[in-house]
């Protein structure tokens, strides 16, 4: 039977694309449908629609199917904690890592000197801010961008030589992946604060917390992180701005184990207060889950998920599977969101930070739908608006998670690898949840919100992925 | 001055009260506001905002909720609290919207639903192409609505849809009904044994609407875009509809409405129609009767008549004829509208729909000649500036240049009750010749839009008669109700005829008196 008389004995199930009304009409008739809130293609830039034509191969789409699974196939554990100099190659008290793509000292923002200009001090290079700027301006100091040193870190993320780091590896391929630890709220090395208080604390991180660490997680073995980040989805958490529940379940997992190895009890329950008084002190741990799961989706020939989503505070970096450690960078955005007391949009820096790993294999913003608790930084008041952003998600990417699903959605996985010819083909880019930072060094966060990856570094790297297809 | 409120163990989450603060900080007058849980951290930063004073900040614990107000007066103070009072007690309205499924690609709604089998396409020209050829190759049947199609991409669309055994109806297709289904703007009718495919839209309505009201019912009616039948396209479209009537076992009579087809492209359906076993009836409007001579093909003159044989080669015979008014009747209005006439000579026709306008055009043509219109067959008779009607004219206000930014007449018939008003004004007119089209994806009430423009037009025809004919193309089953409508054309003394084609020869005996 031909086709057309096939459909003369079908019920019809239709796709609207462009008017609403019709899709109505055909709803009204009690007919299946789903209308298609179309929109220009690359915002009618007609270059693009063509380039993303010639980009519709079965070949990338079994590249991109390859990436998903190799995404979803990752086994996250958290093995151990390393100091930076143990297993950062070339490491040397001279040498900071910091957050987003690389960035010289005068393009850098407030906040990132302001954090480089306390870690120099941490590291005892200097006494004072000025001995360390000058430290900065003679050329000794070494800046490398995180994600190159197989770490990340949140905000300012600063990554220096004596800092302890959670070591999570990806038993599924191998690879292992660093970052090093959440020191709590308000004044802090990673939104740029560099005081007294700021280093002492870090200190204490290096001298007592990280061994403590580490000698807890020798006796309890490798924990496993997805069934953390999975419960935690369950429990509210999307864990970037929200991280209360998978902080708990962490603690309630390691305490046994910390109260084995620590002696002093005096210093037990200062480490006790620590790791239960910051709702946040999953994020860093989450963080390098995520670079553990995505640094195996890298160099898969043909493939356009996105494998690392950074910002320095400057510009927002991605990096795409098929073009392996090549940046693709535009100018950061400005987070909107609620501001604490004291604080307006007028003194908050623009995005920064490596913490965009959590939405680059599909949490923080891509499961907001999950954590309707944090909608409300974006100045909306729904639970839909919530879901809305995660079923957004859906059309920039290559599929759903099959581990972490989002209760509140009807157990639907999270939006998982990103394509980046979705993101241009319908000018969605990915939602991030951010914390701000004070645009000046040296005063911390001052609010928290959403903010958007700017579209022009995916068009940057699809045209060079297209290059490099063509040949 | 500066106030603060204490509620004791009151647990908000952060988000919620820096959204309150938020709320204070907006308000005129403000200086600075504060609601916050009374963390250690969290006094501390009122403090240090000078919004909490150091007695208060002695008493309060993690577990209250502390709020902090820094304003330029009491009355801005007590603002800020009745704000935060309405803050608490707001109670979130949440809309579910969860009954609508909407993607924003193609692709993404293919996954979303399994099976999609059919595509409406309405999106701009330049896009539409595109869009469509994705549908197509997943496998869709498409309506394509969108007009400014080029030729080149129409043939493209066209003979993927061929060569896959899709229908790709359109360009510029307004009109479908599918399994029963009223698709972009169609009527709803009875199920039957009567076929259609249709090179325009309301010409489709139009004939699936006479159809229903002569008792018969329709099995498929498809369309196929108004260029199909040029010889760019060669009827492409036509020639698979036919195929597929052909072989529908629900089918049994054949119908085809259209403007004439180019000549190589005629040959082609006329030789398609000689395989087909079963009746085929055409209307080609306008076209030469002698096209179809001697042939298998029974030609028609209009779209009723069409239906007329259709219905009657479907059912056997013809249990009604449609006619409203006897022979008699018919002269005695004819009489009296002409007696009511103060020396006004012109007949206006105002049409939302295109191929009634065509066949109203055509239909006075024959019978007094000489109409303008912005659709004129003969050059000599277009119309140079389309909004000054000259003598007959008849107009077809969904054509490109009154739909140019503004939506098409049959969904916002704004524009059209305007040219009512403007035409009833002018001394000389004596008919204006209106349609009302019903159905699904029609203005909701088109007859109270018409009605509504002709009572304030009668405001200003100062004393004069002007003849108001209309016919409505719907069903009592479609969303507007037929008799609801023609009502209330009627109470608005619009003299109101079942079909365009009666409509327009009323008009005519109308004017062969002037």
């Amino acid at each position: 039977m031909s086709k057309v008389n096939e459909l003369f004995n079908q019920s019809l199930k239709v796709t609207n694309v462009g008017l609403e009304t019709f899709y109505q009409t055909v709803v009204e008739q009690n007919v299946s449908a789903v209308h298609v809130e179309w929109r220009p293609v690359a915002g009618g830039n007609a270059r693009l629609a063509a380039l993303l034509a010639k980009l519709n191969t079965i070949e990338i789409e079994e590249a991109n199917k390859k990436a998903f699974d190799t995404m979803n196939n990752a086994e996250p554990v958290l093995t151990d904690i390393k100091f930076a100099y143990e297993v950062i190659e070339g490491m040397d008290k001279y040498t900071i890592g910091h957050a987003g793509p690389p960035l010289a000292w005068d393009d850098m923002c407030g906040p990132l000197q302001g954090a480089i200009l306390g870690a120099i001090m941490y590291e005892g290079l200097s006494n004072s801010l000025e001995e360390s700027e000058e430290l900065v301006k003679s050329g000794k100091i070494k800046f490398r961008n995180n994600h190159s040193m197989g770490a990340v870190g949140p905000m300012t993320g600063m990554v220096t030589y004596s800092m302890p780091l959670w070591e999570v590896t990806n038993t599924s391929y191998g690879n292992k992946a660093y970052c090093a630890f959440n020191e709590g709220l308000g004044k802090v090395m990673r939104f740029g604060a560099n005081g007294h208080e700021v280093i002492e604390r870090l200190k204490w991180l290096e001298t007592s917390l990280g061994p403590a660490m580490k000698k807890a997680l020798a006796v309890s073995g490798p924990i496993s992180l997805k069934v953390i980040v999975a419960k935690a989805l369950a429990m509210g958490d999307e864990m970037h701005q929200r991280n209360t529940g998978a902080s708990s379940l962490f603690v309630r997992e390691i305490m046994k184990y910390l109260v084995q190895v620590v002696e002093d009890k005096a210093e037990l329950l200062k480490i006790t207060e620590f790791v239960t008084g910051n709702d946040q002190f999953f994020l860093n741990i989450a963080m390098a889950t995520g670079k553990a799961i995505c640094d195996p989706v890298k160099n898969i020939p043909n493939s356009t998920v996105v494998t690392t989503l950074s910002r320095n505070g400057t510009n927002f970096g991605i990096k795409i599977s098929a073009l392996g450690d090549q940046w693709f960078e535009a100018p950061v955005n400005q987070p909107k969101g609620l501001y604490f007391p004291g604080y307006s949009e007028e003194d908050a820096n623009p995005d920064i930070g490596d913490s965009a790993i959590v939405e680059t294999f599909g949490i923080g913003g891509f499961a907001m739908g999950s954590a309707p608790a944090v909608v409300r930084f974006v100045g909306a008041s729904s639970v839909d608006e919530a879901i809305a952003y995660s079923k957004e998600m859906q059309d920039i990417c290559v599929g759903l998670s099959p581990h972490f699903v989002i209760p509140t959605m009807n157990f639907v996985g999270t939006a998982t690898a990103i394509d980046v010819r979705k993101v241009v083909e319908t000018g969605s880019t990915p939602v991030i949840n951010t914390g701000m930072a004070h645009k000046k060094p040296g005063i911390g966060q001052v609010g928290a919100g959403i903010v958007r990856a700017p579209l022009d570094c995916f068009i940057k790297s699809l045209e060079a992925f297209g290059d490099k297809y063509s040949q | 001055m500066i106030h603060n409120i204490i509620k004791h163990n009151a647990y908000f989450d952060s988000v919620t009260l820096m959204l309150f603060s938020s709320k204070l900080g907006g308000i005129s007058g403000v200086q600075e506001a504060a609601v916050m849980m009374g963390t250690d951290h969290n006094i501390e930063l009122m403090k240090s905002s000078g919004i909490l004073t150091e007695e208060l900040a002695s008493k309060v614990s993690a577990n209250d909720l502390v709020i902090g107000i820094k304003a330029v007066s009491q009355e801005v103070i007590d603002l800020a609290i009745k704000t935060l009072d309405e803050q608490f007690e707001n109670k979130n309205k949440s809309s579910d919207d969860s009954s609508k499924i909407k993607v924003k690609t193609i692709d993404a709604a293919v996954k979303k639903m399994d099976g999609l089998n059919f595509a409406i396409v309405s999106l701009p020209g330049r896009f539409a192409a595109a869009e469509t050829m994705k549908c197509l190759k997943n496998g869709m049947h498409v309506l394509l609505f969108s007009d400014n199609i080029t030729i080149d991409e129409e043939n493209e669309l066209k003979d993927y849809a061929v060569e896959n055994n899709l229908l790709m109806m359109g360009p510029d297709c307004g009109t479908a009904i599918i399994n029963g289904v009223a698709l972009g703007f169609a009527n709803v009718v009875r199920k039957g044994n009567i076929g259609l495919v249709a090179a325009s839209g309301t010409g489709l309505q139009e004939l699936t609407v006479i159809i229903d009201k002569l008792g018969g019912g329709i099995s498929q009616a498809l369309g196929t875009g108004g260029r199909d039948l040029k010889k760019d396209i060669g009827g492409k479209m036509m020639l698979l509809a036919l195929d597929a009537l052909a072989n529908d076992p629900e089918t049994q009579v054949i119908g085809i409405v259209s403007k004439p087809p180019a000549k190589e492209v005629m040959v082609k359906i006329l030789d398609k129609v000689k395989t087909i076993a079963k009746p085929v009836v055409a209307c080609f409007l306008g076209g030469d009767p002698s096209l179809v001579e001697g042939t298998d093909t029974i030609a028609t003159e209009t779209i009723e008549e069409a239906a007329k044989q259709l219905v009657k080669l479907s059912k056997g015979e013809l249990t009604t004829d449609l006619q409203l008014y006897s022979e008699e009747e018919l002269n005695g209005l004819v009489e009296s509208e002409v007696s009511k006439l103060q020396g006004q000579k012109y007949l206006r026709g105002l049409y939302t729909g295109g191929t009634l306008a065509y066949e109203g055009m055509l239909i006075l043509d024959a019978k007094v000649g000489d109409i303008y219109s912005n659709i004129a067959m003969n050059k000599e008779f277009g119309l140079k500036d389309v909004e000054v009607s000259l003598e007959n004219t008849v107009l077809d206000m969904g054509d490109d240049y009154f739909t140019d930014g503004m939506p098409h007449p049959m969904i916002e018939p704004k524009l059209r009750s305007e040219r009512i008003k403007k035409e009833a004004s002018d001394p000389e007119t004596a008919v204006i010749l209106l349609d009302c089209v019903l159905g699904y994806g029609s203005h909701e009430d088109p007859a109270g839009a018409v009605s509504a423009a002709v009572q304030q037009a009668k405001e200003l025809q100062s004393n004069r008669h002007v003849t108001y004919i209309a016919s409505v193309c719907g069903t009592e089953k479609d969303p507007q109700v037929l008799s609801d409508q023609v009502e209330k054309l009627k109470n608005a003394g619009i003299i109101v005829l079942p079909t365009n084609a009666q409509a327009a020869q009323l008009a005519a005996r109308i004017l062969e008196r002037l």
